[in-house]
């Protein structure tokens, strides 16, 4: 236990929220939200609707300005969106121009960074290799189903090159069998590059699967509940990592502080 | 009489089978042909019971009647045309979308400019033709500048109001997207805003078109050149020579129409992308 919290001192926090709380008026939607993010981890944060976990989410953006702490990047302070610092949203038919290709989605990201025209052909065929969308270069979101479009977003939010991925439950709307492939192309592109990944959602089975540590809220306002370390091994694998008797302790253990509100 | 009665009760009979019977299939030939049934049906009533019943001339002409004035009156239904279409609807369209267009949008830039022009642009919505007319004449003088910026006045605020509205269709989301990639008010406007206001701007362009056809027309009776299809309505009407107002009410709805419907082309084709087009233009793979 010690041992860790030395660990946690020596990595390098790449996102730190320090004691962030939002209040509109007089509701108080966050309070004294604290906690550090070292790079390359996958953190999941799970809480009951209301616990804030988009207000936080838009926070770590640069989206929104917390009413009191800060959240900070590396040694900067957060006040506006910073191109290393890259959203997917939960809702990508909104999130995805309708009038642009798969192609022209992703190089809407690239035109932003401003990089030169020559480069984005490469560029953007190595990103759709990435998220196995080749095929559907051409296409217009609406003739994607969910699930293409979900990629689309991920391919848009790494051609910033982030060093933080913000997730907002990115495959909440999607089947369960589209999700499930999903997360493991996203532990793919997570293994593959050091990107820090955060992860929301409201699937406690989820966060656990995909995280090394899952923050969990709790609402009205929101808080931090617990910080919980997922030690299973990886590669995950859908069927075996589910079962794991770790998996199901941590599944226990989230159900439990949910169900306690 | 009674014939008359007896073929208009037999060709509506007939006419109503077909279109019953055209109704009960589905596509493409069914959507051009139902008008088409349709405008035919009608047209051969009109003529029926103009001929039938004996309707005077100058109270309702037979379409037969207004097809040979359109004839024989084409040089000057020509020379019409150009004076008040070519001349002054199109300019005066052009002008008044443009500056519309490009008011919308600096309305949206400033807040204060918002509040301050908007219930002005208002006012200027609501003035009569009939007043804002002789107005433009006495400013601009009798041949089809005046007719312009009378096309100009009418179709300036729709423009604006719809531009306006499309400008405030963009939601809280596609902002914030644009915001995390750090992008200008000028960046968000021209990639993302602009294109999701065009399905606003398009209403706006088509309902226009007719607007400023009936400006200029109404314009040309305060004050013209010789020529025109406003001055040729009023100085044929005053000679009673009606068939020659039904040709040039029969040109401006032509006109009319084959314009909302080029418009209606172009906007399928830019705006393919949305919900109301898909099933045209895309199709999943």
């Amino acid at each position: 236990m010690l041992f860790e919290n030395v660990l946690d001192v020596l990595a390098p926090a790449v996102l730190d929220v320090r004691h962030v709380g939002m209040r509109y008026e007089s509701r108080e939607v966050m309070r004294d939200i604290h906690f550090a993010l070292t790079a390359g981890d996958f953190v999941s944060i799970v809480g009951p609707s209301g616990c804030g976990k988009t207000t936080l989410l838009r926070a770590m953006a640069g989206l929104t300005e917390p009413t009191s702490g800060s959240v900070r990047f590396k040694d900067r302070e957060i006040r506006e969106p910073q191109s290393e610092v890259a959203i997917v949203f939960q809702d990508y038919n909104r999130a995805l121009l309708p009038w642009r290709t798969v192609r022209g989605n992703i190089a809407l990201a690239l035109e932003a960074r401003r990089i030169a025209r020559s480069e984005h052909p490469a560029r953007i065929a190595d990103l759709l290799r990435r998220v196995g969308l080749t095929r559907h270069a051409d296409h217009y979101p609406a003739q994607l189903s969910g699930g293409l479009q979900q990629r689309v977003q991920i391919a848009r939010a790494l051609a910033q090159e982030p060093q933080v991925l913000l997730m907002d439950e990115p495959f909440g709307a999607l089947d369960a069998i589209t999700r499930q492939r999903l997360q493991d192309e996203l532990l793919e592109i997570w293994s593959a590059t050091s990107t820090t990944m955060v992860f929301i959602t409201h699937d406690l089975e989820e966060a656990i699967y995909l995280g090394n540590r899952i923050i969990v809220l709790e609402a009205n306002p929101g808080r931090v509940a617990a910080d919980i370390r997922v030690d299973l091994a990886r590669p995950r694998h859908q069927l075996t990592t589910r079962e794991d008797s770790r998996f199901l302790a941590i599944r226990h253990q989230l159900f439990g502080l949910l169900s306690a509100e | 009489m009674i014939i008359a009665t007896i073929v208009l009760a037999v060709s509506v009979a007939a006419g109503c089978a077909g279109l019953i019977a055209l109704a009960a299939r589905d596509g493409r030939a069914y959507a051009i042909a139902a008008p088409l049934l349709f405008g035919a049906l009608l047209l051969w009533c009109w003529e029926v019971v103009c001929l039938g019943f004996g309707v005077p001339r100058v109270l309702l002409p037979a379409p037969s009647g207004i097809a040979q004035a359109f004839v024989a009156n084409l040089p000057t239904l020509w020379a019409d045309f150009v004076q008040t279409v070519i001349r002054a609807v199109v300019p005066g369209y052009l002008i008044g979308c443009g500056a519309g267009y490009l008011t919308a949008i600096a309305l949206d830039r400033s807040a204060f400019l918002r509040r301050g022009f908007l219930p002005l642009a208002g006012l200027l919505g609501a003035m009569p033709i009939v007043g804002i007319a002789p107005i433009m004449v006495m400013w601009f003088g009798f041949d089809w500048p005046s007719k312009a910026a009378v096309a100009a006045v009418m179709t300036f605020f729709p423009m604006l109001i719809n531009t306006v509205a499309g400008l405030s269709t963009t939601g809280a989301l596609e902002r914030d997207l644009m915001r995390s990639y750090g992008a200008s008010y000028w960046q968000t406007l021209l990639k993302l805003r602009l294109p999701a206001a065009l399905p606003y701007v398009f209403i706006a362009l088509k309902l226009n078109f007719t607007l400023a056809l009936i400006g200029a027309i109404v314009a040309e009776f305060f004050g013209t050149p010789i020529v025109g299809m406003g001055f040729r309505i009023s100085t044929e009407a005053a000679r009673l020579d009606l068939d020659v107002v039904w040709a040039e009410i029969a040109l401006a709805a032509l006109t009319g129409s084959a314009c909302f419907a080029a418009l209606a082309l172009l906007e399928r084709a830019v705006l393919f992308w949305h919900p109301s087009f898909q099933k045209f233009a895309l199709s999943k793979p």
